[in-house]
């Protein structure tokens, strides 16, 4: 069955190459890969990078003050889960930035992760993602995108075509079937492109053995699909489970057990492209700084964001304008202030990586953002 | 009148059966399903009742405080404890599939198919997550019983119903909430310099996703002047800490209760409204209020229209919807009448893609299939494999409602790949060629036609019709 499928893409993908020139991309330094977490849910920036040397911070963070930990440098300490993560700090290949917000104020996930999506000023100001107006600046060869879900989330969304993939466990279709539906499909403009990248993402993945469940086996599955000279070169994973109103210490502790996996995971099965890989793991907002009534944190403001890569400019620091945790240093007296914008975070860090000048980059994938 | 009748049964409905009874007037069958609807239907009936669900949750969570507690002992007893354990998180689930079955056969089987869309709606709209162990065991009581009998009354009582059933109290953790100044906060603070206090969880998402909706007219205080007042709701069987010894009692366990003593005493402001009532009653003037609120009108009027019609629905639909909600305060029968009877509403060509769970149901339909055949792929696992499991949406926003959630590469290879297996369990009885202008009336393309009848099976043929694109649109 797998190898029918395979037989019947490989025919398609041929169909498709002789269509298009072949790039003179390769001997360029142009495949560089960008992956890109969402944590939904409003990941706690305060518990992933705790500013242990804050003098207020054991007090105001009571009960979910961090105890253990890596110390990342005088001011933060880095969560005990993350064991792989730290020696990823300590060979320069992961940075933190803290204090960090879109420009979204208030308070709803929905509208927090809009605007973290797409890019735009205001909830629902852009119909497409800034993932997908930045593979506009990417050579057409190397603009291979692809969303680890059944459907394209906002991010990726847009002019540019972008694939999605779920691991399934429903038997294969036969390979007449699929033949007949991209017949069925040929003159429907919203279908047939859809279909043609299913069956192509499907063929890649049908490599791999990997289930994509847990961390690990979820960074093993992006690592295979993002390898080799077809592989995806952008790709976004979405991570659920971050809204920790209720006993959060026990929740943070398992979720960032799974980033800290799924990252090595990467790294790992990438080998070499590790050096040209860079990864960003972002959220929409963060968390009350204070405990609430149940052992959990409120919806806040300010968090952090993670970066890796092989050749990460900023690795091994903390990027952070630390705004203090004390009385008055408050934004709306609960929440930390955020003094980094998540759009100049990505505009810097994205320029750096692909060599694009910031100011181009930041008109194409954040045309809002002034 | 024959595309009407698609219109009808696809847009509105879950779709015609090959033995589907004449439609006759459209509008008319559909309205006719308002007082036809059998909200207790006895696959529901059938299931555990809430207090046996909350009951076998209640043995889970003793034997995994007991298991904590024996850490030390020796290995084999450890063995054993993980053993039971394993067989209660095994029964949990069953609950679960055996409700999503139960939901599944109803709709498959419906003759209001409409007023079963109304319920998978709202359920949505109410939405909570199985995420939470606890909500797998009470997702499925939760839609019949709170959800389900609700549809046709007053929004406000839906309201009232949905986010005082345990699978919501629970979800959104309004049952640990405890008012910082309520009596048993200030008595336990003092004595263990513990912080019993608010979770403002549900609050915001009552204002954010069941009423006002999200930039409205509240702000950061109303939010938490609202978790303030919601203090004391609270259910029997589940509660932790010292909130157990003041709720369990006699009462049968999976009951929700207000308890005084844990309600922040005091009278509460909200978006200009000040609410002096003490106890139960001051929420529940609260939520009287927002069920009728302009902002939750328009809300309201917004997600149906664009449940029901189209992505972006024809503002002057979505203005006819608001001013009956608002006339009616909230009258749920007269919303839906207005729907039927908006020109707007029986706009010609498909403009919405359907959900998994749409097309999953519709395609059992029109091969009359009842279940899935003896598979160890029940369907709670099917549909999670389509991208939409059942009751776990993963945030209380619930699954979105518009082609982009639903129209990717990866969903539509789950539809071959399902279509293929549903048209093998009809081994070769049906005739999708006959079929197809059946279930399809005025809407079967020629060219899908024509693919049907070149087809290399009648399987085939089948697998073609259930993924042609007038079959995944409605």
């Amino acid at each position: 069955m797998l190898n029918r499928r395979l037989l019947l893409t490989a025919g398609l993908a041929t169909g498709t190459a002789t269509l298009l020139p072949k790039m003179a991309w390769a001997a360029a330094d142009t495949d560089r890969r960008f992956i890109f977490v969402l944590q939904r849910g409003a990941a706690d920036g305060l518990g992933l990078v705790a500013p242990t040397g804050d003098p207020a911070f054991a007090s105001v963070r009571g009960d979910l003050a961090l105890a253990a930990g890596t110390k990342l440098d005088s001011l933060f300490t880095l969560h005990p889960a993350m064991a792989e993560t730290a020696k990823l700090f300590a060979q320069k290949e992961a940075a933190f930035a803290h204090a960090v917000a879109s420009g979204y104020r208030e308070r709803s996930h929905f509208d927090g992760q809009n605007v973290l999506e797409c890019g735009a000023g205001h909830p629902y100001g852009r119909d497409d993602g800034w993932m997908n107006r930045l593979m506009t600046l990417l050579p057409s060869g190397e603009r291979r995108a692809l969303a680890l879900a059944t459907a394209v989330p906002l991010a990726l969304r847009g002019s540019v075509e972008v694939g999605s993939y779920a691991p399934s466990h429903l038997p294969d279709a036969d390979a007449g079937l699929m033949e007949r539906v991209a017949m069925l499909y040929a003159e429907d403009e919203q279908l047939a492109p859809l279909w043609t990248s299913a069956t192509q993402t499907e063929a890649m993945a049908a490599m791999t053995e990997s289930g994509g469940r847990g961390g690990a086996a979820a960074g093993k599955l992006v690592a295979s699909l993002m390898n080799g000279t077809e592989g995806a070169r952008v790709v976004m994973v979405e991570s659920n489970g971050w809204d920790t109103h209720v006993n959060q210490a026990g929740r943070m502790n398992g979720l960032l057990q799974g980033v800290d996996d799924m990252i090595a995971a990467i790294r790992t099965d990438l080998g070499p492209a590790w050096s040209k890989t860079l990864v960003l793991v972002a959220t929409e907002f963060g968390r009350t700084v204070t405990v609430n009534g149940t052992k959990g944190t409120d919806h806040g403001t300010g968090s952090a964001a993670m970066l890796f890569g092989g050749g990460l400019a900023s690795g091994g620091s903390v990027m952070a304008d630390w705004p203090g945790l004390a009385a008055g240093q408050l934004y709306e007296n609960r929440d930390l202030k955020p003094t980094m914008r998540f759009e100049q975070l990505v505009v810097d860090t994205l320029s750096a990586h692909y060599g694009i000048e910031p100011e181009k980059l930041k008109r194409t994938v954040f045309p809002d953002f002034t | 009148m024959t595309s009407d009748i698609a219109i009808a049964a696809n847009r509105f409905g879950l779709g015609l059966r090959p033995d589907s009874k004449p439609i006759g007037k459209p509008a008319d069958w559909l309205r006719a399903q308002i007082d036809r609807f059998d909200p207790r239907p006895a696959a529901m009936t059938a299931l555990p009742t809430r207090t046996t669900l909350i009951e076998s949750l209640q043995e889970l969570q003793e034997l995994q405080r007991a298991k904590k507690a024996d850490a030390a002992k020796v290995e084999d007893e450890t063995a054993m404890a993980e053993n039971v354990l394993g067989k209660y998180r095994k029964s949990l689930r069953e609950h679960y599939a055996q409700a999503v079955d139960a939901r599944l056969q109803v709709a498959v089987a419906s003759e209001t198919d409409f007023a079963e869309r109304l319920v998978h709606f709202w359920s949505n709209h109410f939405a909570v997550s199985t995420d939470k162990v606890v909500v797998t065991a009470l997702a499925g009581n939760y839609e019949f019983d709170a959800i389900r009998p609700h549809i046709f009354g007053k929004f406000s009582d839906l309201l009232k119903s949905a986010v005082k059933h345990p699978a919501m109290l629970l979800y959104l953790d309004q049952a640990q909430s405890i008012g910082p100044d309520s009596a048993l906060a200030k008595r336990v603070n003092a004595r263990r310099d513990a912080d019993l206090g608010l979770n403002e969880n549900l609050a915001r998402e009552i204002l954010e996703l069941h009423t006002l909706g999200v930039r409205t007219v509240y702000t950061q205080t109303d939010v938490t002047e609202f978790a303030r007042a919601l203090t004391g709701h609270t259910i029997t069987g589940l509660a932790r800490g010292p909130i157990r010894r003041l709720v369990d009692g006699n009462m049968a366990a999976g009951a929700t209760v207000f308890v005084d003593a844990i309600h922040q005493p005091g009278s509460r402001n909200i978006i200009g409204t000040s609410y002096t009532q003490s106890g139960a009653g001051q929420a529940d003037a609260i939520l009287s209020n927002l069920a009728t609120h302009p902002a939750t009108a328009k809300h309201i009027a917004t997600k149906l229209a664009t449940h029901f019609v189209t992505d972006t629905p024809p503002p002057a639909l979505v203005a006819k919807l608001e001013a009956d909600f608002l006339k009616t305060g909230g009258d749920l029968k007269s919303l839906y009448r207005t729907l039927l009877s908006a020109p707007e509403a029986w706009a010609a060509g498909p403009a919405k893609f359907k959900s998994p769970w749409e097309w999953t149901v519709s395609a059992l339909r029109a091969l009359n299939l009842k279940q899935l055949g003896a598979n160890k792929q029940g369907p709670a696992a099917l549909f999670a494999q389509m991208g939409q499991p059942i009751w776990r949406p993963g945030s209380p926003a619930g699954f979105g409602d518009q082609t982009k959630d639903w129209a990717g590469p990866a969903a539509l290879m789950r539809r071959v790949e399902t279509a293929g297996r549903f048209a093998k369990l009809t081994a070769g009885r049906i005739d999708a060629r006959t079929l197809a202008p059946t279930i399809l009336p005025g809407t079967l393309d020629p060219r899908t036609a024509e693919h049907i009848a070149r087809a290399e099976s009648p399987e085939q043929g089948l697998a073609l019709l259930l993924v042609a694109p007038e079959f995944l649109r409605r």
